[in-house]
């Protein structure tokens, strides 16, 4: 099975956002810049099925040369090649899906693979945009894959509980946090992916309309919490809850 | 122009109230940007609901009926809705950043060509709007450009819609759904029986964390105090992996975003992801034994405590001030 895996360059998940003085962004110069953790249990979870079934996995990712290092992380876990669509400018998730269903109509994979949000942009909104896009199935917020030949069923964590749906490949499918846990590259794996094949060409190139019509046009910092104090027992917690604060 | 689809999610019969908040989301919009509020029920026999929805104070309540809509898909309903945007020439799509809103929204713009906001917390006259990034840490403001934009709110930043009074008009409309090109199929909905309140919806909310140390824990030290406050309960993201607790029940920047008037986080040391979920808590409380914990710098009240003697001791407080 070809799988296509997008992945996001975003900052480590436990940096702690600076927003700039001017709102024109966020502080880069503590940033440890990661797989974003979705996409690196959509990888996980690629490499799985094609241990199980073979294929190829092939990852992608849009933005500039850096983020090469990124690419290279996911072929040493264990992908078979890589495609880094250039761009400099700043592209909505509009764009983005516009490229990803380009990039899937050359590869035609049967399966596409990737995380349910970015941690740095937190929409949610690339898989199931693409999906609509290649007129395609979606199961989102995946908890499990499970493969009867060319069907698929996936358990989605909803609101509620586990929700169970199936269709046939081809599809996408967005992962949660649940769905596995990602291997370490191992060194043999940082070896071998030095010589694997990483394409870049220019999101240009493509020719989809790459136009922004979502704009971020400033950042603020959130409103915050004044600081609270500590409490000597149980006894004294339970008085101020009722008579301080007035919630119980 | 500025008229604003409102889709009001149901499940088993009645509206939760994430649908509540979005249609008073709606409303602020519709009057924000000169347009009517229309609410939206899709089904295959929805007109009971449309009926009840159309109390709540917007112009008009669709019935958007179909057979393939009977349980929740995002291909048919994404269709169906699609139609009817075009069908009304209506400028904006909102609905609540539900599990359902959250895998329905994305999919709808995409077949509009529509840019989405996701999870907005505010409505800015401008024509802007606000809505958290990088784990709510980054507040930003942002414009959408086109014909048709479509919205998802986040269910704690606006309160839910009141009864106005007075009854809309209801009219069925069929849904123009092409059967054949869909391609999912519903198997099953396993859904966590509880007789607790909803986590969303709850006044108060007690959550514990890895502190807890197992499933039993939380049954038999965790519980009782979340069931003699009367509140709702949540967990880590940390409780939920060690499968101490089901996965409906995480608070955080990827599960659920949760704003009661008390927030008490039981042995959960306070990750940034959590606090994405809870920080808009009214009051928030922390018992942990570790003082330098960092949920203590988002806590009210903050006690530095063995949560197995601290726990059973504040239930049994609670207790005594309920009958004192």
């Amino acid at each position: 099975m070809k799988i296509l895996v997008p992945i996001k360059r975003v900052p480590d998940p436990a940096t702690t956002i600076r927003v700039l003085p001017d709102g024109s962004g966020i502080a880069t110069d503590n940033v440890k810049w990661v797989i974003n953790p979705f996409d690196e249990i959509a990888i996980e979870e690629a490499l799985r099925i094609k241990e199980k079934q073979g294929g190829e996995v092939v990852l992608v990712t849009i933005g500039q040369s850096t983020w090469q290092e990124q690419l290279r992380t996911g072929l040493a876990m264990g992908a078979d090649r890589a495609i880094l669509v250039k761009s400099e400018a700043p592209l909505d998730t509009l764009a983005i899906a516009r490229i990803l269903a380009k990039i899937a109509a050359d590869e035609k994979p049967e399966l596409v693979l990737l995380g349910k949000q970015a941690i740095d942009d937190d929409s949610n909104q690339v898989g199931q945009m693409l999906a609509e896009m290649l007129g395609w199935p979606q199961a989102t917020f995946a908890s499990k894959v499970e493969f009867a030949g060319q069907k698929v069923t996936v358990t989605r964590e909803v609101d509620g509980g586990l929700e169970t749906i199936a269709f046939n490949l081809p599809a996408v499918v967005t992962t949660d946090l649940r769905l596995n846990e990602p291997r370490y590259a191992s060194l043999p794996g940082i070896m071998k992916a030095r010589k694997k094949e990483l394409k870049e060409i220019p999101a240009e190139s493509l020719g989809v309309n790459l136009a922004p019509k979502l704009r971020i046009k400033t950042l603020a910092a959130p409103p915050k919490r004044q600081a609270g104090k500590k409490v000597g027992s149980v006894q004294e917690l339970v008085q101020v809850l009722h008579t301080e604060a007035k919630v119980i | 122009m500025g008229d604003v689809l409102i889709f009001a999610e149901h499940q088993g019969g009645h509206f939760p109230k994430t649908t509540l908040t979005a249609v008073n989301a709606g409303l602020e919009l519709a009057r924000k940007r000169g347009g009517n509020a229309i609410a939206v029920v899709a089904g295959d026999a929805p007109e009971g609901l449309a009926g009840e929805i159309a109390k709540y104070g917007v112009s008009k309540a669709v019935a958007l009926t179909h057979a393939s809509l009977k349980n929740y898909l995002a291909d048919a309903h994404a269709a169906a809705l699609a139609s009817l945007v075009k069908k009304t020439g209506a400028e904006f799509v909102l609905a609540t950043a539900t599990a359902v809103g959250k895998d329905l929204a994305p999919r709808l713009a995409a077949r509009l060509d529509a840019p989405m906001a996701s999870e907005i917390t505010a409505i800015n006259d401008d024509g802007t709007y606000v809505r958290p990034m990088y784990a709510g840490n980054a507040m930003a403001t942002i414009e959408l450009d086109g014909p048709i934009k479509v919205i998802t709110v986040r269910g704690t930043a606006f309160d839910a819609a009141k009864p106005a009074g007075n009854t809309a008009a209801v009219e069925k409309i069929d849904a123009e759904i092409d059967s054949a090109a869909l391609k999912t199929e519903f198997v099953a909905f396993n859904q966590t029986k509880s007789d607790r309140p909803q986590l969303t919806e709850a006044r108060i909310v007690v959550s514990g964390g890895r502190g807890l140390k197992s499933g039993d824990n939380f049954k038999t030290v965790l519980e009782p105090l979340v069931d003699e406050m009367g509140a709702a309960m949540g967990a880590s993201r940390a409780a939920v992996d060690a499968g101490f607790v089901p996965n409906d029940l995480q608070v955080g920047q990827t599960g659920k975003v949760v704003a009661p008037e008390l927030y008490v986080a039981v042995g959960i040391s306070g990750a940034i992801q959590h606090l994405a979920g809870m920080k808009d808590s009214k009051i928030i409380v922390a018992i942990n034994k570790d003082e330098e914990a960092p949920i203590f710098n988002v806590a009210d009240y903050g006690l530095v405590a063995d949560l197995f003697k601290a726990v059973p001791e504040m239930a049994e407080e609670v207790k005594k001030l309920k009958h004192s």
